[in-house]
């Protein structure tokens, strides 16, 4: 089979499946930077709320996510959580192992790493809402869930979304390594199709030519929603 | 807790550091180069050169470093073309292609850094340093440079930690570094947790150092802006 052939639709092709894989990567990158959004947002409020000992920990989750190599942590969150599955179940009266799903896994490990970041992202951002205008909503008798939905949310969104986009593109890369816990995400199917048809040099530069279409069109994508959520704002040059 | 256990754990970690600091070293230093290379090109103001750098950032960017390792370990190896070459001698050792693949890589990000680090040089010193009648050379190594080094520090050090990061990646192409130790003893010993935390540890030490360390340079190579003692 030609070099072009292994990557068809038909017979014997590993089009569909490489493009599954694509679609699955999409996917538990997706979930993760979710995730990653959730534990970031609680992440930040820990740091800006003040307090000494949220402070503390929120800094310690965030120096220990970004100090740890990302392979590491996706191993000890594959293993660590199908240990404490195993362990409630166990306690439940059932017996034997019991794994967590590797996309789960998956999904939650790109978020743990992602939220780290992330932290940071929402917190400068919310720095730079200027204090008038939080001021100004509290003068107006907003109560503190109405000037979080209608000042502080709007904002921090804006300017959070450049940062968003680089951890986007940060939380697509990592999710390759989810690969050592089975899933068949890309970089899988890619290692998949190299072991059955002995070429890995066509499978391995083929992944990550769609690992290069799918950062560049989704940094497109980002750049429109920037361009959307800043069309209000005057710019400082240009 | 079996501190017998811990304390053997830990020897056997530490023993493999060394390997993980030698690919981090020598590809961090070959990554410069190149990224030295790829900046002079994308400056250069010559068209073909300025796409060629363009692309290499891009296509290193914008994939995952996994998969360029598997690129060059797996599949150069597996070219009948590359294992009658010359180049054989050198990408038959795993230490080697992984010393390639992310040197490769750290070239990309450390370009970038470079470039905005060379950007950021205020134009009235490259003008005032032309106006003493500067040659290129003098003025690079006078001017341009040290005030690039400022603006790159804080930038390359995370790339510089970014990359400790990243050797743990080799243990996916049969190197004896610390991560793939780590999971050697989990798995001949089932215990769960413990040899990750402690290689966890490791990599967190490493970095820290790294971190102290720049933070150190940073602050001898800006005297200038600090306030005065009082």
């Amino acid at each position: 089979m030609g070099n072009l052939a292994i990557f068809g639709f038909g017979d014997g092709g590993w089009g569909l499946a490489l493009l599954q894989g694509a679609l699955m990567t999409l996917l538990v990158s997706a979930c993760g930077l979710l995730i990653g959004a959730a534990i970031g947002c609680l992440v930040a409020w820990a740091r800006l709320s003040g307090k000494l000992m949220a402070g503390g920990v929120g800094q310690a989750y965030a120096a220990l996510f970004r100090g740890l190599p990302e392979l590491l942590i996706v191993y000890f969150v594959y293993f660590g959580s199908s240990a404490l599955l195993t362990g409630a179940a166990n306690a439940l009266g059932y017996d034997g192992f019991v794994g967590v799903p590797s996309f789960a896994a998956g999904a939650l490990a790109v978020g743990v790493i992602s939220g780290a970041y992330q932290a940071e992202v929402f917190r400068a951002a919310y720095l730079a809402i200027s204090r008038g205008e939080l001021e100004a909503a509290v003068s107006v008798g907003m109560n503190r869930a109405l000037l979080f939905r209608r000042i502080i949310a709007p904002q921090v969104l804006r300017f959070a979304l450049p940062g968003l986009g680089n951890l986007w593109q940060v939380a697509l890369k990592d999710s390759s390594l989810i690969s050592v816990t089975g899933l068949t995400e890309l970089m899988r199917i890619s290692q998949v199709g190299a072991g059955s048809t002995h070429r890995p040099f066509a499978f391995y530069l083929g992944g990550a030519a769609l690992y290069l279409v799918m950062t560049i069109a989704t940094t497109r994508f980002f750049d429109v929603a920037e361009a959307r959520a800043t069309r209000g704002m005057r710019r400082a040059t240009s | 807790m079996d501190f017998d256990f811990i304390s053997k754990t830990f020897v056997r970690l530490l023993a493999a550091l060394p390997l993980t600091l030698s690919v981090w070293f020598l590809s961090v230093v070959l990554g410069a180069l190149i990224a030295a290379g790829v900046t002079w090109m994308r400056v250069s103001g010559v068209k073909p050169f300025e796409w060629f750098a363009r692309a290499y950032v891009m296509v290193f960017r914008g994939t995952p470093l996994l998969i360029q390792l598997f690129v060059v370990y797996y599949g150069l190896a597996s070219l009948p073309a590359v294992r009658a070459s010359f180049a054989w001698g050198f990408l038959r050792s795993a230490f080697n292609c992984a010393v390639l693949a992310l040197a490769l890589c750290t070239a990309a990000y450390q370009a970038e850094i470079f470039r905005g680090a060379l950007l950021a040089v205020p134009h009235g010193q490259v003008e005032a340093a032309r106006a003493c009648g500067m040659s290129r050379l003098l003025m690079f190594r006078r001017i341009i440079f040290p005030i690039a080094v400022r603006h790159g520090l804080p930038a390359y050090s995370t790339e510089m930690i970014s990359m400790v990061k990243s050797t743990a990646l080799v243990s996916l192409i049969t190197l004896w570094d610390v991560m793939s130790v780590a999971l050697k003893i989990r798995n001949d010993t089932l215990v769960t947790y413990l040899p990750l935390i402690l290689a966890g540890a490791i990599y967190f030490v490493v970095n820290y150092i790294i971190g102290a360390g720049f933070l150190v340079l940073e602050r001898r190579l800006s005297p200038h802006l600090r306030p005065r003692p009082s």
